[in-house]
């Protein structure tokens, strides 16, 4: 499935998708909101792409990533409203999110998905591959551009909108 | 450095990290197999895979390894010392590092350069063991984030407990990876009470309490919980908790502190006896 489809998703219905996510959560969140507050470029092209709220452990010798499932994406809530509007398709996490985040994806016709929450090491196998994109110096909570296959995701909030969990 | 006390520190973290407790799998599996709501059960069955392929692959069950909590007990006629203690805290650290582990604690203020660091001791003596057992607990934040504290009045009624308890288990919704271990702390101080939480999270699941009144509360609230249709993952359905576990201290006339913890469902610990340590 590829980013282009995800208006037409429903709340509750469940995909495997392929293709590319990166890596966000607190601490990175805040430098990208800082950086396009400042009109500063941001260190990946945002328009259209999906971010993933983790931070993946270690990477294991002779694999490709640790263990790296979702974590709570209420925390980032402050921060969604500058990337939505920089063109951000999607974001996955787990958890519900508030009532100013579902009206913003709906806005911006983005799409809200969790995927399978305390699994890290399920969803280590559906990455293909790992690259740093910045900073380095936030150790598992810098970006990462995540390669992935069939990585299982339901969408909590679509873009008309309609959430699968309650309003936080 | 005694090495022999710490390679068994090095392995406890690893088995902690990487093998689900035999309770909370069996838990799991039995939820699974009650489970007739199509979300939940496909969430269970994720829960079970991920724990069949972590075990299998020495892969962190989740990638939130937490802040390792080190419980220590110490038992009649031995002496601890402060190598012994500084080993235990150094082999805690080094295994995370060796198993690839999360980086996950910072400096609370500045939040950069995570490390492996950081590690809380709880050193207590217990009459009934011989040498010492240590239990390791990586508490993940997900949940750790929803730990609740109500200062109630002496003259409360457990019905005002449950609620409370019910309550906090509400909020914590989603966010925190259902199907959650509850752990309660009963007596005490403020402080206290919630250690008793976090220990009551190491007692077996399986085991009934042996105090009839506590088992009879902890299945009553087990049955509330799970009539809140959370479910795994958030998804709905009938299994919200596997288990509520509550520990009991004396406390002062004046007061009825009541904390909670709550585990979400990759609930690792991992305990060692050890003998001849010194």
């Amino acid at each position: 499935m590829e980013n282009l489809d995800f208006k037409k998703l429903n709340a509750g219905e469940e995909i495997l998708f392929s293709g590319i996510i990166y890596t966000a959560r607190d601490q990175a969140h805040k430098k990208l909101v800082d950086l396009i507050k400042k009109n500063k470029k941001l260190p990946f092209q945002i328009k259209n792409q999906i971010i993933y709220y983790c931070g993946p452990t270690a990477t294991p010798k002779g694999k490709i990533i640790g263990s790296c499932g979702p974590t709570t994406s209420n925390r980032m809530d402050e921060f969604v409203e500058p990337l939505l509007a920089n063109g951000l398709a999607a974001m996955i996490g787990k958890g519900g999110r508030s009532t100013k985040v579902r009206q913003l994806i709906k806005k911006y016709k983005a799409v809200y998905f969790i995927a399978p929450a305390g699994c890290g090491a399920l969803l280590a196998k559906r990455v293909l591959s790992k690259k740093l994109v910045a900073f380095r110096q936030l150790g598992a909570e810098a970006i990462y551009r995540l390669e992935v296959k069939d990585f299982p995701l339901i969408v909590a909030i679509d873009s008309k909108g309609k959430n699968f969990y309650e309003d936080l | 450095m005694n090495y022999n006390l710490a390679k068994k520190i090095e392995n406890l973290v690893a088995e902690a990290n990487f093998s689900l407790r035999e309770d909370v799998l069996f838990l799991l599996k039995n939820a699974y197999l009650k489970e007739k709501d199509k979300k939940a059960k496909q969430a269970l069955f994720w829960i079970l895979e991920n724990a069949k392929i972590a075990k299998k692959e020495s892969l962190a069950i989740c990638q939130d390894t937490g802040l390792a909590l080190i419980f220590i007990e110490v038992g009649k006629n031995e002496s601890i010392t402060y190598s012994l203690i500084d080993t235990i805290k150094k082999s805690v650290a080094s295994s995370y590092k060796k198993n690839y582990l999360r980086a996950s604690i910072v400096e609370p203020l500045k939040r950069e350069k995570p490390s492996y660091r950081g590690g809380i001791i709880h050193i207590e003596f217990n009459s009934k063991i011989k040498g010492l057992r240590i239990s390791i607990l990586p508490k993940g934040f997900g949940s750790e984030n929803k730990s609740a504290l109500r200062m109630f009045n002496p003259t409360a009624k457990i019905d005002d407990i449950e609620d409370f308890v019910i309550e906090s288990v509400k909020k914590a919704g989603p966010q925190a990876c259902p199907p959650f271990i509850v752990g309660v702390g009963i007596g005490g101080t403020s402080d206290y009470a919630l250690l008793l939480a976090k220990k009551a999270l190491l007692s077996n699941l399986i085991k009934p309490n042996k105090d009839k009144m506590l088992d009879k509360i902890e299945k009553r609230l087990l049955k509330k919980i799970n009539a809140l249709n959370i479910g795994p993952m958030g998804l709905g359905g009938k299994c919200t908790a596997l288990a509520v576990k509550i520990k009991l201290a004396p406390t002062h006339i004046a007061g009825l502190p009541v904390g909670l913890n709550i585990s979400c469902h990759a609930l690792r610990s991992a305990s060692v006896k050890i003998v001849n340590f010194n």
